[in-house]
């Protein structure tokens, strides 16, 4: 019988990266073995895509604005739905995080394994952010020959920085509306789609934070989609450069260095209350 | 420096329900509405497991075997008292307890779409080991247990309960664990399967250097793998030995042979095993 002290736990072999990629795996997996549902999603997203685009189709046909205007308005709806696309991707694959667990039987044991919490969510995050590039994207491609756009003046450097750089923010957002699922297992996720529906509302995607009452538009400021709206439609309508974007790309460092690690503490806090009243077994 | 016993429960304490229920703030909900009861699942139990043991826990359905291993696998906080693995205590050293132990629960919790070495690799991953590991190690344990190669690239919901059962158990064994908690493993088992567990469950002990504390309510099943048993009702351990010690306590003089586990635990716990339990309700003042 060798001595307790000589046995090598497997998770000391192995580094924090590693631990993390594994859950991009697992989400790989699961993404090929459910492709029926992607494909359903996807197809959700180019309908609401164009659904939502041929609306200011409509607006020109009925003399309401000029051609150039139509063209801007369709850019501009175009961008709302494709960036909305994406950030719901996102909100979606993080904040359900448990609620999936759950569903599958898994919590138990994934939440046991000698992984910090902490990579747990990165993994997470960053096949969130994997998985919506592909599927927006994908959106994107089909929908564009839809209109006849002229990207020429676009700025595409700008656009990917922005999404970059606000998808540590939303990853933020989408960590914490996660807890919702540990807090409460039977409305929890319920709870984190009433998130994504405020942040829809105030932050501009189909329309000008401006048209807002007064006391909503408050709220826009502290929605990262809002800056993230504003920072790709400057890119991509107005081909506005990095630098110009400065002040939007300030602001979401600022909200993905203060959103991401509030994410991650709310949720271990919350992951020990749920330790203290048994609810993070499979049922809740 | 981590200590040689691998598991020492002291006092634990485990109480559901009973807090303040907020939603009884909102008006629609004061009346009518009455407060979850406080319900004592675990009472003050305390035990110790040696090196390379297998232990048993012996109790109903609702006798509190599972809220006591969710409390060893660090997924529940106890209300009091202490459990220590290998000297780590589990709520302050959860990490390390985590890296120590490994579980096999009645229902095999797999992601059902996956398929068996998909399920392995991500497991055998999050408990650090490599793709190359978890692929050279997986053909020869699932082999052992009766699994053939082609089985475990079919995706977990193709396997029956028993195939799904033996991937479970090659899943805890992947990652080395010093202490195996098993918790009821080889219910709704067919009999095949669950001879094939029980064998694999005193292989892993003699092979792997494993100690074991297996919860069940199959007294078979006890006396076929247990070194020492402890019996567990409305919370509490009412008696602990090997079974032989057990059988002396109610023995009065008749031949110990003649005296089934069955009879012990009834004797001494004054229910049957097949009966469920309700958890205890907290009295206000007691």
């Amino acid at each position: 019988m060798v001595s307790i002290a000589e046995h090598t736990p497997a998770p000391g072999r192995a580094g924090g990266g590693r631990l993390a990629w594994a859950f991009v795996e697992r989400q790989t997996n699961l993404w090929k073995r459910y492709w029926a549902w992607e494909l359903v999603w996807l197809m959700y997203g180019v309908v609401n895509t164009l659904a939502i685009t041929f609306i200011a189709k409509q607006v020109g046909n009925e003399g309401a604005a000029s051609s150039i205007n139509v063209s801007k308005l369709i850019l501009f709806l175009l961008i709302g739905t494709l960036v909305w696309a994406y950030l719901s991707a996102v909100l979606d694959d993080i904040s359900l995080v448990v609620t999936w667990e759950r569903w599958e039987g898994t919590i138990e044991h994934t939440l046991m394994a000698p992984v910090p919490r902490a990579l747990h969510l990165i993994g997470m995050s960053v096949f969130g952010v994997l998985h919506a590039v592909v599927r927006t994207l994908l959106i994107f491609a089909i929908a564009v020959p839809f209109f006849s756009i002229d990207f020429g003046g676009a700025n595409w450097l700008t656009a990917a920085v922005v999404l970059a750089a606000g998808s540590f923010s939303i990853a933020g957002l989408a960590i914490l509306a996660g807890v919702l699922p540990l807090l409460y297992p039977e409305r929890g996720a319920q709870m984190s789609f009433m998130v994504q529906a405020l942040v829809l509302l105030v932050s501009g995607v189909y329309y000008q934070v401006s048209v807002l009452p007064g006391w909503l538009q408050v709220f826009s400021y502290v929605s990262p989609a809002t800056y993230i709206l504003d920072g790709i439609r400057g890119g991509i309508i107005d081909g506005k450069s990095v630098a110009d974007t400065w002040r939007t790309l300030a602001a979401l460092g600022v909200f993905g260095t203060v959103l991401i690690p509030l994410g991650i503490v709310t949720f271990m806090v919350a992951e020990q209350w749920a330790k203290k009243t048994g609810k993070l077994k499979r049922q809740g | 420096m981590l200590d040689e016993l691998p598991l020492r429960a002291a006092g634990v304490a485990k109480t559901f329900g009973g807090g303040f229920d907020y939603g009884r703030l909102l008006p629609w909900r004061r009346d009518g509405h009455a407060p979850e009861p406080p319900r004592r699942v675990v009472d003050d139990v305390s035990f110790e497991i040696r090196r390379r043991e297998i232990f048993g826990v012996i109790g109903a359905n609702g006798s509190g075997k599972s809220t006591l291993i969710r409390i060893i696998s660090t997924l529940l906080l106890p209300d009091a008292g202490e459990v220590r693995i290998f000297g780590l205590d589990v709520v302050r050293d959860t990490m390390r307890v985590r890296a120590l132990i490994n579980r096999v629960s009645a229902d095999p919790s797999f992601f059902r779409n996956m398929n068996a070495l998909e399920n392995l690799l991500f497991f055998g991953k999050v408990y650090g080991l490599s793709g190359r590991d978890v692929r050279e190690q997986s053909p020869r344990v699932l082999a052992r247990l009766g699994l053939d190669w082609e089985q475990a690239l079919e995706p977990m919901s193709h396997l029956s309960r028993g195939q799904q059962q033996k991937v479970a158990v090659a899943r805890a064994l992947l990652t080395s664990p010093v202490l195996m908690l098993l918790d009821e493993p080889t219910t709704g088992l067919d009999p095949r399967s669950k001879r094939d567990v029980q064998s694999f469950v005193r292989e892993v002990r003699e092979e792997h250097d494993a100690t074991i504390l297996l919860t069940t309510h199959d007294m078979e099943e006890a006396e076929l793998l247990c070194d020492r048993i402890a019996f567990l009702s409305g919370g509490r351990i009412v008696a602990e030995g090997t079974p032989v010690e057990l059988r002396r306590t109610i023995a009065a003089g008749r031949p110990l042979d003649e005296i089934t586990m069955e009879t012990v635990f009834m004797e001494l716990t004054g229910r049957s095993v097949e009966e469920d339990e309700e958890p205890r309700e907290v009295l206000a003042h007691g």
